[in-house]
């Protein structure tokens, strides 16, 4: 099963937390023969604590922002006006830095006329890498404080990590926002995770919304199905949305996946289900390509 | 010795605004000669850091104490580096502020929070 996933970067996504991302990534990685999962919930990373890896390798993650040498600055100025962020403020002959309002753009180092400002490291947080039988994992971590972990979910995904394996699983955060739009941007294909309940839907609803913007192709995993109604599947029949999966509300599952198992691993059944989503999902990717080569 | 205050409108019958940074004017009450000139805060309208840019202002205009309702970490520390005085302001207008002032009503600001950073409606 789950030929032809040359380099193939697949995403999982939803619109809050607890949907289901982590089960479906963790999942569609362990069915494959060969696979890399990047977790790029960098808030809370939790895929690594099924994959139990043997970790291999850390690296510190760091940001540039700006240092002053206060002898050769002149209080001209131009960094604080230039700064857009406004984490500069010149006071009594001095410049103030404010390391955690800085976007590290490298602004305020270019227009300075005097050469007074300098870049230096900011340690944010960290990149691990490990090994769990089939699976290569990389896991971020930010740092407690820090705004954002853009530059981590940045690293996560540079080439070097995405050539190493086959598939690769990109553990999405929740939301939309732009943590999200940088852990899909380079991804061959989303998998929207929903609940089946009015708030799922209107989660649900946001990643469509952002998905449609990058134009990526898509399909959705109806997570804890009931026998009843679904707003979930209402919304994306009305929505022409390709449902890929659905998984029932199950309490085997339930226990199973927060006693930390990899349930493909443990049940056949759930085996079955996520091999036959991947396999959907690489038709999915070869019907896009055909299309839009 | 001139003191400063974050206004809703460009009279000392405003009411002091809740926000320092996001304020639309700052109030500069000369306490000697009893004149009042009123800034436009340029960090109203600004993308983050909006205490340090308005903090700035304050510091420009030779302020030797700010009254505020509440006060971000980082504006804090703007307006210490430049020794002015922060004193808790009471929820009416500018012009009942700064009669509590003159009357040693005020006390000082005892408590900054951590910034709304970017946040309305707080």
């Amino acid at each position: 099963m789950a030929e032809g996933t040359d380099n193939m970067k697949i995403a999982v996504l939803s619109g809050k937390g607890g949907t289901g991302k982590t089960l479906v990534s963790v999942n569609l990685a362990a069915v494959s023969k060969k696979a890399t999962y990047i977790d790029c919930d960098v808030e809370e990373a939790n895929g690594h604590l099924f994959f139990k890896p043997k970790w291999v390798e850390k690296e510190r993650i760091t940001v540039k922002i700006p240092e002053v040498d206060s002898k050769l600055c002149d209080g001209c100025r131009n960094c604080v006006d230039f700064c857009k962020f406004n984490a500069l403020a010149y006071i009594n002959d001095e410049l103030k830095i404010f390391d955690e309002i800085c976007h590290s753009c490298g602004g305020c180092i270019l227009v300075c006329p005097q050469k007074a400002l300098v870049e230096k490291d900011k340690v944010i947080g960290t990149i691990q890498k490990g090994i769990s039988d089939n699976v290569t994992i990389y896991t971020g971590v930010l740092n407690t404080g820090e705004p954002s972990g853009v530059p981590i979910i940045n690293k996560l995904l540079s080439e070097k990590n995405l050539k190493e394996n086959k598939l690769t699983v990109i553990d999405c955060p929740p939301g939309s926002s732009c943590v999200v739009m940088e852990s899909i941007k380079d991804a061959d294909y989303c998998i929207l995770v929903a609940e089946p309940t009015l708030f799922g839907v209107h989660n649900l609803d946001m990643v469509y919304q952002l998905i449609k913007l990058f134009d990526k192709p898509f399909g959705v995993v109806l997570n804890k199905c009931l026998e009843e109604d679904n707003p979930a599947e209402r919304y994306c029949l009305e929505n022409n949305i390709k449902v890929l999966s659905k998984i029932h509300f199950d309490n085997k599952l339930g226990m199973l996946n927060s006693n930390g198992e990899i349930v493909a691993n443990k049940d056949e059944n759930y085996r079955m289900l996520f091999s036959l989503l991947l396999d959907s999902v690489i038709k999915e990717v070869q019907n896009e390509t055909i299309i839009n080569p | 010795m001139r003191i400063a205050i974050p206004v809703e409108n460009k009279s000392l019958d405003s009411n002091v605004c809740l926000s320092f940074g996001r304020a639309p004017y700052f109030l500069i009450y000369n306490v000697e000669t009893k004149e009042s000139d009123f800034v436009v805060n340029t960090a109203a309208t600004a993308a983050g850091g909006a205490g340090i840019k308005a903090a700035q202002t304050i510091v420009d205009n030779k302020a030797n104490a700010l009254l505020v309702i509440q006060l971000g970490e980082n504006a804090a520390s703007v307006l210490k580096a430049a020794d002015i005085k922060i004193y808790q302001a009471i929820n009416t207008t500018a012009k009942e502020n700064i009669e509590a002032f003159a009357s040693n009503k005020l006390s000082l600001l005892e408590r900054t929070h951590a910034g709304f950073h970017g946040r309305r409606n707080r």
